[in-house]
């Protein structure tokens, strides 16, 4: 019998993923809330099955995240029983840093990039699981499942260690970490097919609703609290809406959807013409700019 | 739309792994775009994106540049090369692809055995206008080293050269006499122009003469050979998953045949046998598994498994527990490969010491000739016998990828920087056991009244370690310490007369040294040895033969600068002449300790002085 472009895909994370928990010492989960989030906990959860997850979860909470993935991260947390970490830039919340008044760029860096790194000393994570794929963006094309990231935390596109079969490279020096991208190989179709195949819960704002949205910068943003400070001259209109990305609610744009199922979505998706970061504004800073960021350490 | 259907449709579709290859200029990236753009796999904003940055960095004119919708990384987008492996995915009807691109340098070959290592096909790139050149060579050579049985042909430019019926003939005549003895099962051959898309997707009527199927067609059509479930079965245990006291399950994913439950099971080196329980696969229990899924087993009666262990049936005869074996190599790192050193082999399941012994001959993968040889170079691919310091289950990479497959780690700095493939197993080591003697060390350091050791001194040459020795030698004399002085130039004369001062043999110099070192300790005496030792890897080596506390390396730090203006021997003058080649400090290298348990420094205190500061490290040791 030969397995499913889905059911190869499936074992070839959860070989990942064991592998991480055998070979390190100290690894967790990062957990952005998301919808390749969402599949890498399904795959972690069935990797381990019946034992708990041997590792943490952590969110790195920018404090400027939507209400709603809030409350679906504890809801979640609890379900499963998991071991939930929170991480917050305390330093930036002291300094007021937002996305509104300091711009994408200094806030990911302080908020996300910064805490990131923060966390990661903190706790002494020596690898850490993150949900990206490689057909996200050409910079992603590139990196390897087992991602080395020297003590400051830096990515060093020319310096990657070879990866060849699974026989990853776990070797790392002390203060040192890796990066583990378990669905490396997955596409964005491939993610949301297998949600819909596993009936995988997600966060309710990927699915079309009536939302307060204004439009600024090309972006139609969600008032989601009183923080995004709606302008005299942007007005407060209720679209149905919804989101292909979930960050930062004034740094993630909604895209006009009639589609309230995983089933609507795929369909949408098979359908539409912009790529999944789109949405999001921090790729266009400048040309190679995901590169960029995770030279400096963003996952 | 129906879905259930349409996943049906979308499940059903193969997946295929692609390699491709081709150099620098053949049009890879271009092809790879073509491939992207006309399975409409990229979307508008990345094409909108590909036509600001075509304005800015394109080769295209006006047009948009396709091989920008693949160039990652930005330094090579502004010098117009791809430097690294980058993973690629578009679907069609038939088939979902992920492709592996691979630069075409000749400096950059470790990244295409990366790429060929996880691929079923490979598509080797010829410019219509070049020919098969040496790359060309090269890379038929690394696709038929990693087993990869399906090759395509892409001979691109033909728009270049006319549409030229007896180019395309002419090559493909010389490729096949290239892949003479390679182990192909299928080779295709396409006329075709990235550039312009011509035989990509659809059959294009300027190459009329061409009657065989585009590329896509070619890919979509290639029967991957799926897994011989005839081949018995075998599961690497990756992870034992204990979630209470009355479940004990064994997770892996299988590396090759077909489970069921009631299975009789077993692992290489045991006698012991019991059958399978339960299979748990992803969705729960199942009554049978396959080759590449991730499963975890539970077993009837407990069996002494662990990570590192194979499960297998009994009618598995190609894995063995040995603990050397032959096999092909890739070197990938600046770094040189010196047989005896010191590696850690990283194989399936478990990570394990050891060192090359032999290198049996490296490749020309140009000319395809076996030479001699004593050490490899990045990208020199070898024939090499390897031996481990602890017995491991391997499979010929032939019938088995996963178990026959390893890649070597650099011990000091993690760097992964060589692959290997298992040609066969060598079963000659398993017949000599070491003999457990009745008196031992312990006995005989009692008798001695002193703990044994190993005094390590390591510097440049004539730094003042054989005189420093010297003199503690003496000191621990007079203490009633049982002493041996081992010095370089002395154990040259006669143990080591065989060995030169090229890298390779200065690392079997050191070998046999640490070795003759650990027989002293073993005698009970406190052994002094005075080398230059240049390399941490052999140094650490020597460390790693000795228990805990029983090795000190002692760092004689006497500047390059003062040791050649003392230059007792006149070897210095030597060597600056060219009269001796291959001294160290001058045209070899020498790396300094990062951790000596002591540093001695010999502009600030005399030989006499620096000897009582061992004496006094020892005593603070409770060495003596």
């Amino acid at each position: 019998m030969n397995l499913t472009h889905l059911e190869k895909l499936e074992s070839e994370s959860i070989h990942i993923i064991r592998e991480v928990a055998s070979e390190f010492e100290n690894p967790v989960m990062l957990y952005s809330i998301g919808k390749d989030s969402a599949v890498m906990l399904h795959l972690a959860l069935k990797a381990f099955a019946p034992s708990k997850l041997p590792f943490k979860l952590l969110h790195v909470d920018t404090t400027w995240k939507f209400r709603e993935m809030i409350k679906f991260r504890d809801d979640i947390a609890s379900e499963y029983n998991l071991d939930l970490l929170v991480h917050i830039n305390e330093e930036g919340v002291k300094n007021n840093i937002g996305p509104i008044s300091h711009g994408s760029k200094l806030h990911t860096d302080v908020m996300k990039t910064q805490a990131l790194k923060q966390a990661l000393d903190k706790y002494k994570f020596d690898a850490a699981f993150g949900g990206a794929r490689r057909d996200e963006e050409k910079s992603r094309a590139k990196e390897r499942v087992f991602s080395f990231r020297d003590q400051q935390h830096h990515w060093d596109p020319k310096n990657q260690r070879p990866e060849l079969w699974n026989l990853y490279n776990t070797k790392i020096a002390k203060g040192e970490n890796v990066r583990v991208f378990p669905l490396s190989n997955w596409t964005e179709i491939d993610v949301w097919q297998y949600i819909y195949q596993e009936k995988i819960n997600i966060v309710p704002l990927y699915f079309a609703k009536e939302r307060p949205v204004i439009k600024r910068d090309d972006l139609l943003l969600m008032v989601d609290d009183k923080r995004l400070d709606v302008k005299d001259h942007e007005k407060i209109e209720n679209r149905m809406v919804r989101f292909r990305t979930l960050g930062c609610y004034p740094l993630t744009g909604a895209i006009e959807s009639k589609a309230k199922s995983v089933e609507e979505i795929i369909i949408e998706l098979l359908e539409s013409k912009n790529s999944e970061r789109e949405g999001r504004a921090i790729d266009k800073d400048q040309i190679g700019s995901m590169e960029k960021k995770k030279q400096e350490g963003y996952f | 739309m129906d879905l259930e259907k349409f996943f049906q449709h979308q499940n059903n579709k193969k997946q295929v792994k692609i390699l491709t290859c081709g150099s620098v200029d053949d049009g890879k990236s271009t092809l790879l775009g073509r491939l992207l753009y006309d399975s409409q796999n990229v979307f508008v904003d990345q094409i909108d994106q590909a036509k600001i940055e075509s304005e800015k960095y394109g080769t295209q004119g006006k047009d948009i540049d396709l091989a920008l919708l693949i160039d990652g990384l930005q330094a090579e987008r502004e010098q117009g090369i791809t430097i690294d492996v980058a993973y690629r995915f578009f679907e069609t009807s038939k088939c979902k692809f992920i492709v592996a691109d691979t630069p075409g340098h000749e400096q950059y070959t470790r990244n295409m055995a990366t790429g060929a290592s996880n691929s079923d096909v490979a598509i080797i790139l010829i410019d219509a206008q070049k020919g098969v050149l040496e790359q060309t060579k090269r890379h038929s050579f690394i696709v038929n080293l990693l087993g990869i049985q399906h090759v395509v042909v892409a001979i691109n430019k033909m728009d270049l050269v006319n549409y030229d019926e007896n180019i395309f003939h002419k090559i493909v005549t010389e490729y096949k006499e290239l892949i003479k003895n390679f182990h192909f099962i299928s080779t295709n051959y396409i006329p075709l122009s990235a550039l312009k898309g011509d035989n990509v997707f659809s059959t294009f009527e300027n190459t009329k003469w061409y009657t065989g199927p585009s590329l896509i067609e070619t890919l979509e059509n290639i029967q991957i050979e799926e897994e011989d479930f005839n081949n018995s079965f075998s599961m690497p245990v990756q992870w034992v998953n204990r979630s209470s006291s009355d479940f004990r399950g064994y997770a892996g994913t299988i590396s090759s045949g077909k489970i069921s439950k009631g299975d009789v099971i077993t692992t290489p080196s045991s006698n012991s046998q019991t059958s399978i329980k339960n299979i748990y696969g992803p969705n729960g229990e199942l009554d049978e598994a396959f080759t590449n899924q991730a499963v975890t087993l539970t077993l009837q009666d407990e069996l002494d498994i662990s990570r590192g262990d194979i499960i297998l049936t009994q009618d598995n005869k190609k894995i063995l527990k040995v603990d050397q074996f032959a096999a092909h190599l890739v070197w990938m790192d600046q770094d040189s490969m010196l047989p005896e050193r010191n590696y850690i082999f990283r194989f399936n399941n478990t990570f394990i010491n050891g060192q090359i012994t032999d290198l049996v001959h490296s490749i020309n993968i140009n000319s395809y000739e076996e030479i001699a040889t004593k050490k490899l170079n990045l990208n020199d691919i070898a024939y090499c016998k390897i031996a481990l310091n602890k017995m491991h289950s391997i499979a010929p990479y032939k019938n088995n990828h996963q178990l026959g497959s390893f890649v070597i780690i650099d011990p000091y700095n993690n760097k992964t920087i060589g692959a290997g493939m298992i040609d066969h197993a060598l079963r000659r080591s398993t017949n000599i056991s070491w003999h457990e003697m009745s008196i031992n060390k312990n006995t005989r350091s009692k008798l001695n009244g002193q703990q044994p050791c190993v005094i390590w001194f390591t510097g440049l040459s004539g730094s003042g370690k054989s005189t420093i020795a010297n003199i503690l030698e003496q000191k621990l004399h007079t203490m009633n310490k049982r002493t041996y002085l081992l010095d370089g130039d002395n154990v040259r004369h006669g143990l080591n007369k065989d060995l030169g001062f090229t890298d390779t043999d200065r690392v079997e110099n050191i070998r046999r040294v640490a070795e003759v070192s650990k027989l002293m300790v073993d005698a009970g005496l406190i052994t002094l040895v005075s080398f230059i030792s240049p390399f941490r890897s052999e140094r650490k080596m020597a460390k790693d033969l000795l228990q805990e506390g029983e090795f000190f390396e002692v760092f004689v730090s006497t500047s390059l600068e003062e040791c050649e203006k003392r230059d007792p021997k006149g070897l210095y003058k030597k060597a600056r002449s060219g009269e001796l080649k291959n001294f160290t400090g001058i045209d070899s290298t020498y790396e300094i300790p990062e951790n000596a348990d002591l540093v001695l420094d010999t502009k600030t205190n005399n030989a006499e002085e620096l000897a009582d500061q061992i004496i006094n490290f020892l005593e603070s040791k409770k060495i003596i």
